[in-house]
């Protein structure tokens, strides 16, 4: 890999690693064969390249679970650098996609009996499309790894499809000037692959559009959960310990007295914004995620107060403290699913910033209103 | 229904501009965006549906004449509290 020349062209490429600057370790080094989804090795022009398994194991899948609750997120990763999927030669197509291991799988499994190259960019085990808003999944990227891999030897032909969704950070006409090859633009998903590659590399326009199907929303709600879960349970015990502190009866009466009230109708505003805004966002009315968050917010709040009676028969809660949980639960469920626009597929810059400004103003308004009238209910007017 | 037109954030807000001008009608927008903003009129891309635009910028990195401008970023709280905060920090 000597033959490796500087960047030319400095202006256009300023970022671009020369040989002298990459870290040879971690720009140049072909992908360890000791990765669990290497399956052997094929031959091609610069040598042997590592194969890759076209089916996923339980152990892949296990993987993508796991990292969807947020675990072991950060380690899910694969060697950037050119792999084989089937037994591709000269001619077959060049794939390229990010490093995050999920992205990668996606990839490989939705190929099956396929022979392509697939080039794996190194987004810092970032998805394509998070990668590319970032630029780690960008051109300077894209090119140095195309130099470092010697795909202009690997390969006759001179297109390598990139994900559409890698556009954000790949400017394909910096790639065609600089390394001779063609970027086309991949489907949005990478099932629509064997059609897109069937149709010869040209994309339905249904294929270009990026939807946010119930499944895709669900399966971001985890991750979501595990951010403000811990929170939200500093909260309740919070709620729990102040309502011991009042009311006249021992700490443990007056605890559960309000506490548990209290508990309930936090775990209702952490439903209603985590959860019930995702799944029902197509239906629920207004643009803004906080308005979203706050419909869900009112109606769990109703339906709780609604089954309050049944939950504990003993103690029907105060119209003050029902106020403040009023109050208090849609600002909550709001704010959280605000929060919710960086999971979503549609959300601008411009848009989240307009909604906040007006929006985090009115739920710190509520919610303090709405803790003021807590703190009256249960020291001042019990 | 066609993927993609079932959701639309709010209205009258993004950043995407076209100069019309220098547009070469090439198609490069309308292939890259993933949320059909643009359509090709008489050979020049036209901006038909400006608040599908979630300010991705793939339009603009891939526009041969300049001629697509938006102010790029990620549509996420924590992302833009962290900018206004001035200090680094994870969306996605």
């Amino acid at each position: 890999m000597k033959t490796v020349p500087p960047v030319a062209e400095k202006g256009l490429l300023p970022l671009a690693l020369t040989m002298a600057e990459a870290k040879p370790e971690t720009v140049f080094k072909p992908p360890s064969t000791d990765q669990d989804f290497v399956v052997g090795k094929v031959a091609s022009a610069v040598g042997q390249v590592a194969r890759v398994a076209a089916s996923l194991t339980g152990q892949d899948r296990m993987g993508s679970w796991l990292v969807r609750c947020n675990i072991g997120r950060m380690s899910f990763v694969v060697d950037p650098g050119l792999y084989a999927l089937g037994s591709p030669n000269s001619g077959s197509p060049v794939l390229v996609t990010a490093n995050y291991k999920m992205s990668f799988d996606q990839l490989r499994g939705a190929l099956p009996g396929r022979d392509c190259w697939l080039l794996v960019l190194d987004t810092k085990g970032i998805n394509v499309w998070c990668a590319a808003g970032k630029g780690t999944f960008g051109t300077v990227e894209l090119y140095d790894r195309i130099i470092a891999s010697r795909l202009t030897e690997v390969v006759s032909h001179r297109k390598i499809i990139v994900p559409q969704l890698g556009a954000p950070g790949v400017n394909g006409l910096g790639i065609k000037k600089h390394t001779g090859f063609q970027v086309v633009w991949g489907p949005v998903l990478a099932s629509d692959l064997p059609a897109f590659l069937d149709r010869g590399m040209k994309a339905e326009p249904a294929m270009r559009c990026k939807g946010f199907p119930l499944a895709e929303r669900m399966a971001l709600v985890p991750v979501e959960l595990t951010q403000v879960v811990g929170k939200t349970c500093l909260l309740m015990l919070f709620f729990l310990i102040f309502s011991g502190l009042g009311g006249g009866h021992s700490f443990w009466e007056a605890s559960l007295d309000m506490g548990l009230f209290a508990v309930l109708a936090l775990l209702a505003a952490l439903v209603s914004g985590t959860v019930l805004v995702p799944l029902m966002l197509p239906w629920l009315s207004g643009r803004a995620f906080s308005i979203k968050g706050m419909w869900t917010g009112l109606f769990s709040y109703l339906f709780l107060v609604a089954i309050s009676g049944l939950v504990s028969p003993a103690r029907i809660i105060g119209p003050l403290e029902a106020v403040a949980w009023l109050l208090m639960v849609p600002a909550l469920s709001s704010w959280l699913g605000m929060n919710y626009t960086g999971a979503s597929t549609y959300t601008s810059r411009s848009g989240v910033r307009h909604e906040m400004l007006r929006a985090i103003p009115v739920q710190a308004a509520a919610g303090s209103a709405g803790f003021l009238c807590w703190l009256a209910a249960r020291f001042w007017l019990t | 229904m066609k993927r993609g037109g079932f959701f639309r954030y709010i209205d009258n807000v993004v950043t995407l501009e076209l100069d019309q001008g220098l547009c070469t009608g090439c198609g490069i927008c309308q292939e890259v965006c993933p949320h059909q903003v643009f359509s090709l009129d008489h050979g020049k891309a036209r901006i038909v549906a400006r608040d599908n635009c979630m300010e991705c910028s793939a339009c603009a990195r891939n526009c041969p004449v300049q001629a697509l401008r938006v102010e790029a970023g990620e549509g996420c709280v924590r992302a833009i509290i962290n900018e206004l905060l001035g200090r680094e920090g994870e969306c996605c």
